[in-house]
Order: structure tokens, then C-alpha cells, then sequence
């Protein structure tokens, strides 16, 4: 299985990313923001989390132009997998690949703690390792991770079990206490918890790695 | 020539910023401010003939997300 992770200027858990990628036992290949083109075959490509261009003008706006987002979007577009944590998340909601959008904190303050995520749905390859209902504990680290989306995209999210993730305890005003939504063929997954920072014994806790397995075990050929 | 671009949430979104800057005008006994909305202002320098037609695509495809925001034009000399 292939993955390719996007660094933009201000990515910062784009190599965390890779690791979990490879530790799950995919091959890595990193893309920088100005390539035009993903490497033959990939399967999954992964947009990390960090402050994509200073967060300048809103989080994410900045990246979701960059040459290699339009070949992200093709990806997505033909059945690809893709996966954004965080600031990802933040891409691809500006992309236009996942509905809503990403405001800042309703406390005004950047959370950096872990938090309890339940898994609202086990019906995609992201979230297959678990069970619905499953409590995990997964990091936050963000500014702007308070979830929006008007009545009827809520609705119809729901509707269609798009929703991956919700916030056991509500850290940001999230709408809903979404902390992750899938996109509606469930190959897009896009959430503020950094399931990469939760991935190995050294982080103190290895609750995120499942969806990493289940991704090496799980992905049908684009 | 210029065009000077506004961009605000739209009613219905919440906005945290200007909720802390209602709280704290009202702390320094600024009595009766009842909303504050905080939004951006963009100034564009622009080739001439630019049209308004150009500025509200770039509106659309940049300058705002119309998820949450909403934007105005003010095309200048």
C-alpha cells in the first residue's frame, strides 16, 4: 500500500504522519506543496497538521490553492483515500472536499491536551478497527477546530453516518461535538484529534494506531 | 485602481472574538453595547479595468469562505 504525505510551509506533524503510515506498513513517499502531480499509485495520501502559510487570511485558505491540493482533489475525485488531521482537516473543508467549515475556539484559547473521542461510526476503512461506541483517547492541539456547518449539512451528515468522530466532552463549540467527518463516498476523513500522536508506546498512549492498521489492511484499489 | 473588500461571518455564525470584545467593552463600564462582530478589510490595488465581476470571483474562490462568510465590494477610482 502507498501513501504520500503533503508538507506545506508550516506543516508540522507531517513526519509524525509518515511514521504512522510506515509503522502500519505502508510505503511513504513526502510531497512537497509546489509538486503538480501525487507519485504513481498512491493509494492514500495523508495532509498533516501544523499552520499551513501562518494560517494567513483563514486556517487552511492558503493551501487549499497549492498545486498539489488540485492533484489531491483529483485524487479524491476518482475514488482516492484521503486523510487530513487538523490543519488537513482545515484544507479540506477550503477545498470544498468535506462540507463546513473550521472557526476558531469558542474559549478563544489554542487546547493542547488529550481528550476523549467516541467513534460514532465503524462503517469506513478509517474507523473499522473500532467499534461504534468505543471511547478513544487521542491528542488535540488546536486554535480553530470549532466545527460549523449550516442545519441541512448537519442533517444530512447525520443522516448518511458521516459522522466518524464526536467529543465525549466538547474542548472547542463544535457543532454537534463533531471532532471528524467522512465525505460521502467514506474515503475522505478529515478531524482535529492527531490519531498520529497516539500511535506508538512512546507517546503514552496507542490508541490511535488502529486507524492506521485498518487503513494498511483496509483500502480497495482507487 | 482599487477595490476594498468586507469580510464578515454571517448572521447565524457564531463569532467567540467579538463576544470577548462585547465582554470586555462592557468591563471597562461601556454600558448598552448589546453585539460586536468582527470582520476583515481587504484593500486590492488593481490593473485598470479590473471589473467587479473579477473582484467577486476572487471573493468566491479566496478572499472569503461563503460557508461561513459573507463579503461586499467597494470598487474605488
Amino acid at each position: 500500500m502507498k501513501a504520500a504525505v503533503v508538507t506545506f510551509p508550516g506543516s508540522n506533524a507531517d513526519r509524525d504522519l509518515a511514521v504512522s503510515f510506515r509503522d502500519a506498513g505502508f510505503d511513504v513517499t513526502m510531497v512537497w506543496h509546489k509538486d503538480a502531480a501525487l507519485p504513481e499509485g498512491v493509494d492514500i495520501v495523508g495532509i498533516p497538521g501544523g499552520f499551513s502559510f501562518g494560517d494567513y487570511l483563514r486556517c487552511g485558505a492558503i493551501a487549499a490553492q497549492s498545486p498539489i491540493t488540485r492533484a489531491v482533489k483529483e485524487h479524491a475525485d476518482r475514488g482516492g483515500y484521503v486523510l487530513g488531521v487538523c490543519n488537513g482537516f482545515q484544507v479540506l473543508t477550503e477545498t470544498g472536499l468535506l462540507p463546513g467549515a473550521l472557526l476558531r475556539n469558542s474559549g478563544l484559547k489554542f487546547i493542547c491536551r488529550t481528550v476523549g473521542l467516541k467513534v460514532e461510526t465503524s462503517a469506513s476503512v478509517f474507523t473499522e478497527g473500532y467499534n461504534a461506541g468505543d471511547v478513544i483517547d487521542i491528542p488535540i492541539a488546536h486554535h480553530d477546530g470549532n466545527y460549523f456547518a449550516d442545519a441541512e449539512t448537519l442533517e444530512q451528515l447525520k443522516a448518511e453516518d458521516r459522522i466518524a468522530f464526536t467529543y465525549t466532552d466538547n474542548p472547542n463549540g463544535s457543532l454537534g461535538d463533531i471532532a471528524g467527518i467522512l465525505s460521502a463516498n467514506r474515503r475522505v476523513l478529515g478531524m482535529m484529534p492527531h490519531p498520529e500522536r497516539a500511535a506508538d508506546t512512546g507517546h503514552g498512549g496507542t490508541d490511535g494506531a488502529a486507524l492506521f492498521r485498518a487503513l494498511a489492511g483496509g483500502l480497495t484499489l482507487a | 485602481m482599487k477595490a476594498r473588500v468586507h469580510v464578515m461571518l454571517k448572521n447565524g455564525v457564531l463569532d467567540p472574538q467579538g463576544e470577548a470584545v462585547r465582554h470586555a467593552l462592557g468591563a471597562m463600564g461601556f454600558d448598552g453595547v448589546e453585539g460586536v462582530r468582527q470582520g476583515k478589510v481587504i484593500d486590492l490595488e488593481l490593473a485598470e479595468g479590473t471589473t467587479e465581476a473579477q473582484v467577486a470571483e476572487m471573493c468566491e474562490k479566496l478572499l472569503a469562505n461563503t460557508v461561513i462568510e459573507s463579503y461586499k465590494i467597494e470598487m474605488g477610482a
